[in-house]
C-alpha cells in the first residue's frame, strides 16, 4: 500500500536527479570548450562526422521537400488565383520551419543516433574508465568537440538545405508549370525578413545544440540506468532514446523558438 | 622516509561499499607497500574488481578511507584526482582501447595528452613500450584485428608508457590460454624489477596468483579473509581458503525442505 504511493514520487525523484545530472554533463562540457587548451583536430573530425557525411542526405532531402511543398502550394495558391506568391510561400516555409526542423532530424538519425551508441561503447567497454584512468577530461577530450561541431554543423546544413530546397521548389514552379521566375523569387525577396533569417540560425543552433547534447549525454551516462542496463540491449535502449528524446526536444523547442521570435 | 621501500603506497582503512541494498565490500583494510605486487583473489562476484574501482577512486565507497600515493581520494576533487592520476597506470581486462584508434596511436594518446614532446620522441617512447610487450609489429593495426592476449598487452603497454608509480591490472590471466598468461606474469615481473613499479593484481587465477605475489588479499562475498604472503595464504586454516588452493567448491549442508522450498518459491 505505501509503496505504491511512494513509487510515483521516487520516479519524479529519479527523474529530477537524472536531468540535474545531464545538466551537470552541458556545464561540465561548456567549462571545457571554453578553457584551454585548445585542440582543432578532433574538432575537424567531428565536423567531417557531423557535417560533411551527412551532406548527401541533406541535399537529397532538401530537394525533395522543396518540390513537394512548391507542388502543394502550386494547387493550394492556384485555388486562390495568388500564383504570384508562390515564391515567398516557398522561402518562408523553408526558412521558418522545415529547413531548421527537417534538417534536425536528418541529423539525428544520421549522426546522433551514431554518437550515442559510440560512447554507450565506450562506456559499456570501459573506454570511459581508461580515459579517466589516464587523466585525460572525456568531457574536453570527447564532448566538447562534438558539442562545438553539432552547433556549427546543423546551422551550415540547414542553410544547404534551404539552398537546396528553393531550387527544388524553382524546378517545379518555374520549370514544371511555368511560373514565372521574376514573380518566384520577387516574392521570395520582398516578403522573407531580416527576423526570419534570426529564426533559422537561432533555431538550427538550438537545435545542433540538442542533439549533440542529448545523445552524448545518454551514452555517457548508460551505467546509471537501473533496468539492467549495460551490455548490447543496455546499448540500443539508449540509442533508441535518445533519437526519441531528441527528436521530441526538437519538436517542442521549434514551438518555443518560434513563439519565442514570432 | 629514511626506509622508502616500506612506504605505504596504498592505505584503505574500514571500507564499505553497497550497491543499492547489496553490500559489496564490508570493512576491508589493507595496505600496499612500495615494489610490492600485491595480488588481490577472489572468486567471481567476491568484489575484488570493485575493490580495484575503489583504489583508483572511479567508485566511491560509502564509508571508509583510501589513500593513494599519500592522498586521501574518497573526497577529492576531480581535478587533484587528475593529477593524481597522472602517476598511476591503468591495465583493464579487456584492453580497453579506443576502437577507432590504431595500436600505436593508444599507446602515444597519455603522452600527446600531458607532456609537451615532439613527435618523434613520443613514437620513440611508445615503441619502446611496445617492444617490451612483444607488440612492435602489430604496432599499425586497429584493436579490432588483435588478440585477447595481444589486447591485454597493448592495455598494458598504454598504461605503463606515463612510467607510473603504482599499476592496476584487472584479471590478467582471464580468457587466455596458459602460456600467454604465464608470459603476462613475467611481465608483471619484468615491470616491477625493471621499472621500479608498485603494482595490484586482481585475479582469480591460482598459478599466476602465488607466481607474481608478494602478498596475496583473499576476498570472499565482500569479506576480507587474510592478507599476507605466499606461506601464510598457504597455511592458513580457514576452509574457504583451504577448498580454493584445493580448488573445490564449498560444499553446503543442505536441508531437503529447504531445496525444495527454494525451487518451489
Amino acid at each position: 500500500m505505501s509503496i505504491s504511493r511512494i513509487q510515483p514520487l521516487a520516479i519524479i525523484e529519479n527523474r529530477l536527479i537524472r536531468l540535474g545530472l545531464a545538466g551537470l554533463f552541458l556545464f561540465e562540457t561548456v567549462k571545457a570548450i571554453l578553457l584551454p587548451p585548445y585542440s582543432i583536430k578532433p574538432l575537424i573530425k567531428q565536423i567531417a562526422f557531423i557535417g560533411a557525411r551527412s551532406m548527401l542526405v541533406i541535399v537529397v532531402a532538401g530537394l525533395f521537400v522543396g518540390m513537394v511543398i512548391a507542388l502543394q502550394f502550386y494547387d493550394t495558391l492556384l485555388r486562390f488565383g495568388s500564383i504570384s506568391l508562390l515564391g515567398s510561400a516557398v522561402g518562408l516555409s523553408l526558412i521558418r520551419e522545415l529547413g531548421p526542423v527537417i534538417t534536425a532530424l536528418m541529423v539525428i538519425g544520421r549522426a546522433g543516433s551514431a554518437m550515442c551508441a559510440e560512447i554507450g561503447i565506450m562506456r559499456v567497454d570501459n573506454q570511459i574508465d581508461a580515459l579517466e584512468c589516464m587523466a585525460i577530461d572525456p568531457y574536453r577530450y570527447l564532448f566538447s568537440p562534438r558539442i562545438l561541431a553539432g552547433i556549427i554543423c546543423v546551422p551550415i546544413l540547414t542553410a544547404i538545405f534551404i539552398l537546396v530546397g528553393i531550387f527544388g521548389g524553382y524546378f517545379v514552379g518555374v520549370i514544371l508549370f511555368g511560373v514565372s521566375p521574376g514573380s518566384f523569387f520577387q516574392g521570395m525577396s520582398d516578403t522573407i525578413l531580416n527576423r526570419d533569417i534570426l529564426m533559422c540560425f537561432s533555431k538550427s543552433f538550438v537545435f545542433g545544440l540538442l542533439i549533440v547534447w542529448i545523445a552524448c549525454d545518454k551514452g555517457f551516462n548508460l551505467h546509471l540506468d537501473k533496468r539492467g542496463a549495460y551490455g548490447s540491449e543496455g546499448v540500443s535502449r539508449i540509442t533508441t532514446e535518445s533519437v526519441v528524446l531528441s527528436s521530441m526536444a526538437i519538436l517542442f523547442s521549434d514551438y518555443l523558438l518560434s513563439s519565442l521570435i514570432l | 622516509m629514511n626506509n622508502p621501500e616500506l612506504e605505504n603506497i596504498i592505505e584503505i582503512e574500514g571500507l564499505n561499499t553497497w550497491y543499492g541494498d547489496r553490500q559489496i565490500l564490508s570493512d576491508v583494510s589493507l595496505n600496499v607497500v612500495h615494489k610490492e605486487i600485491m595480488v588481490i583473489m577472489g572468486h567471481s562476484g567476491s568484489g575484488k574488481s570493485t575493490l580495484l574501482r575503489h583504489m583508483i577512486g572511479l567508485n566511491k565507497p560509502a564509508s571508509g578511507s583510501i589513500k593513494l600515493l599519500d592522498k586521501e581520494i574518497t573526497n577529492l576533487e576531480r581535478k587533484e584526482l587528475h593529477k593524481l592520476r597522472r602517476r598511476i597506470g591503468v591495465a583493464f581486462q579487456n584492453g580497453a582501447l579506443f576502437s577507432s584508434m590504431s595500436l600505436q596511436e593508444n599507446v602515444e594518446l597519455p603522452l600527446h595528452e600531458h607532456t609537451k614532446l615532439d613527435h618523434n620522441t613520443i613514437r620513440i617512447m611508445s615503441r619502446l613500450k611496445l617492444e617490451l610487450m612483444n607488440l612492435s609489429e602489430s604496432e599499425s593495426l586497429m584493436p579490432a584485428e588483435l588478440s585477447g592476449g595481444m589486447l591485454k598487452r597493448a592495455g598494458l603497454a598504454r598504461a605503463v608508457v606515463m612510467d607510473p608509480e603504482v599499476l592496476f591490472f584487472d584479471e590478467p590471466s582471464a580468457g587466455l590460454d596458459p602460456v600467454t598468461s604465464a608470459e603476462l606474469d613475467d611481465l608483471i615481473l619484468q615491470l616491477r624489477d625493471a621499472l621500479n613499479m608498485t603494482i595490484v593484481v586482481v585475479t582469480h587465477d591460482l598459478d599466476s596468483a602465488f607466481k607474481i605475489a608478494d602478498r596475496i588479499t583473499v576476498l570472499d562475498n565482500g569479506r576480507q579473509i587474510i592478507t599476507g604472503s605466499k606461506d601464510m595464504i598457504r597455511n592458513f586454516p580457514d576452509p574457504r581458503i583451504v577448498n580454493m588452493l584445493e580448488r573445490k567448491a564449498m560444499d553446503e549442508l543442505v536441508d531437503a525442505d529447504d531445496y525444495i522450498n527454494k525451487l518451489t518459491r
